[in-house]
């Protein structure tokens, strides 16, 4: 694969729940090591994008590629076949998320949720998976809440536990969902300083969905404003924020001003 | 009251049976309870078909008929069992269909985002239900569990009548040879309603130990 081949490319997929269509006929590149905003109004198919990258929804039609290999289907003969188990597992290695509401496991220690998964997934050994562990919640700041469970733990410190998570396992993309959405104000900025660090210490491939514009301005490479199922306008931050061309981004923005966020 | 000693030695065997009874029972119960549970809740169609059948029908007949008919049916067919293993098959089948039900809800009470974050984290169905939404769903069944312990308990006075040497055959044995009706059964009544404290007093603690630190307050 050449050095500039997208790692994801999404062609032409469609979704719907029952008779709403939230996804219509959606085309996407991302390139490696490119850091994305998806923005829009709720219900314009954003977050549904990241939940199908994560095989969390299937689609109903069109391609989707990851590093140039099929997500939802498999080659067998030269024919494309829907992909079975198997074959998801295999792709989502490469990719992983971090949830609105944190979805940690409340039974777990926070250690516990970081290990978990590489230890099974990965057969890492636990000492080893626990030394990696340490590390990352160290980057998230959560070091000294390693014995700690979700329930003693702020919303903020949960998010940032959740990216350790995720983290854990070594994805190639990170899919953002929200996730300060349902933090209270004063705890955005901590998990905020943790995507930065992301941003600055790993060459992962992120798509986030935010409603924190100033944050999406500065992070983000490229933002991508979504409405009914489609991208509207795309470009540099600075073109969609100063300077939006269509309707319909304006209108989105000027309402988003109006709610007092800084743009 | 020296004459009335005998007598309780042979309650306190029956006792000893009774425990031995309702504990096999449950142990039974509680597999049929996670076999049938967990078939419901399968993505085949037989597998769901095969549990289905199996908790509408021992939830659908009487415990008593099912005894009679493992006792004195299972023979006919080349099936001899003795007293006490048809008495552990039935309470076992009987109370499992129940607790299977019991099973199912609770796996099914564990929110979406739980599965989704095994599937986020490629843990697969396997995994995700052993290290994430078992644990978290037994803790939900703990307490109904705990009322299914003691009707499995209680029930367990039905072997008496396939003559089992149980609590009430015990007592019954005893009322026959002393003609005093009051002694022996006031003593069963008092035992059965102690062994039920002592499971309930054993699931709530088991309930406490598992639910350490879940709530944020207790560690």
């Amino acid at each position: 694969m050449s050095a500039t081949a997208p790692i994801i490319k999404v062609d032409a997929i469609s979704k719907s729940f029952g008779a709403f269509k939230v996804l219509d006929g959606l085309s996407m590149q991302v390139m490696p090591r490119e850091k994305l905003a998806l923005i829009g109004p709720s219900g314009s198919g954003k977050t549904t994008i990241l939940r199908i990258l994560m095989t969390l929804e299937r689609i109903d039609g069109g391609h989707i590629q990851i590093e140039g290999e099929q997500l939802y289907h498999m080659e067998r003969n030269g024919q494309l076949l829907p992909a079975d188990e198997r074959h998801l597992a295999k792709m989502r290695q490469k990719i992983g998320m971090v949830f609105q509401l944190f979805n940690l496991f409340p039974h777990k220690s926070v250690i516990d949720n970081v290990t978990l998964a590489p230890m099974l997934t990965k057969g890492t050994p636990r000492a080893a998976a626990q030394k990696r562990a340490m590390e990352l919640l160290d980057m998230v700041g959560m070091a000294d809440k390693a014995k700690a469970m979700p329930a003693q733990l702020s919303g903020g410190q949960k998010q940032r536990v959740a990216i350790a998570r995720a983290l854990a396992l070594q994805p190639k993309i990170m899919l953002f969902d929200e996730v300060t959405s349902a933090l209270d104000p004063e705890l955005v900025e901590e998990v905020l300083n943790v995507l930065w660090r992301l941003c600055a210490e790993t060459d992962m491939t992120m798509l986030l969905v935010t409603h924190e514009m100033g944050f999406a301005h500065d992070f983000a490479d490229r933002v991508l404003f979504f409405d009914r199922g489609r991208i509207v306008e795309e470009g540099k931050p600075d073109e969609i924020f100063r300077n939006p061309k269509q309707e319909r981004t304006q209108g989105f923005l000027k309402k988003i001003i109006a709610a007092g966020h800084r743009v | 009251m020296t004459q009335w000693s005998g007598y309780f030695g042979l309650i306190l065997q029956g006792a000893l049976v009774t425990i031995e009874l309702a504990l096999m029972g449950s142990v039974l119960a509680l597999i049929m309870a996670f076999l049938a549970g967990m078939g419901r809740l399968s993505r085949f169609f037989v597998l769901r078909a095969l549990a289905t059948a199996y908790i509408e029908f021992f939830r659908g007949t009487s415990i008593f008929v099912q005894l009679f008919f493992a006792y004195f049916v299972l023979p006919l067919v080349g099936l001899e069992l003795t007293p006490l293993q048809a008495g552990v098959l039935a309470l076992g089948l009987n109370v499992g269909a129940y607790a299977a039900e019991v099973v199912r809800g609770a796996v099914q009470s564990i929110g979406r985002e739980q599965h989704e974050a095994c599937i986020a984290l490629n843990l697969g169905r396997w995994h995700g239900l052993r290290h994430v939404i078992l644990p978290q769903a037994f803790l939900v069944m703990l307490p109904t569990f705990g009322n299914n312990a003691i009707e499995l308990l209680k029930a367990t006075s039905v072997v008496s009548l396939i003559s089992l040497a149980d609590l009430t055959f015990q007592a019954q044995v005893v009322r026959a040879q002393t003609g005093n009706t009051m002694v022996p059964f006031a003593t069963i009544l008092v035992i059965y309603f102690i062994l039920a404290l002592l499971i309930s007093w054993g699931v709530r603690s088991l309930e406490r130990r598992m639910a350490r630190g879940l709530d944020g307050v207790r560690v």
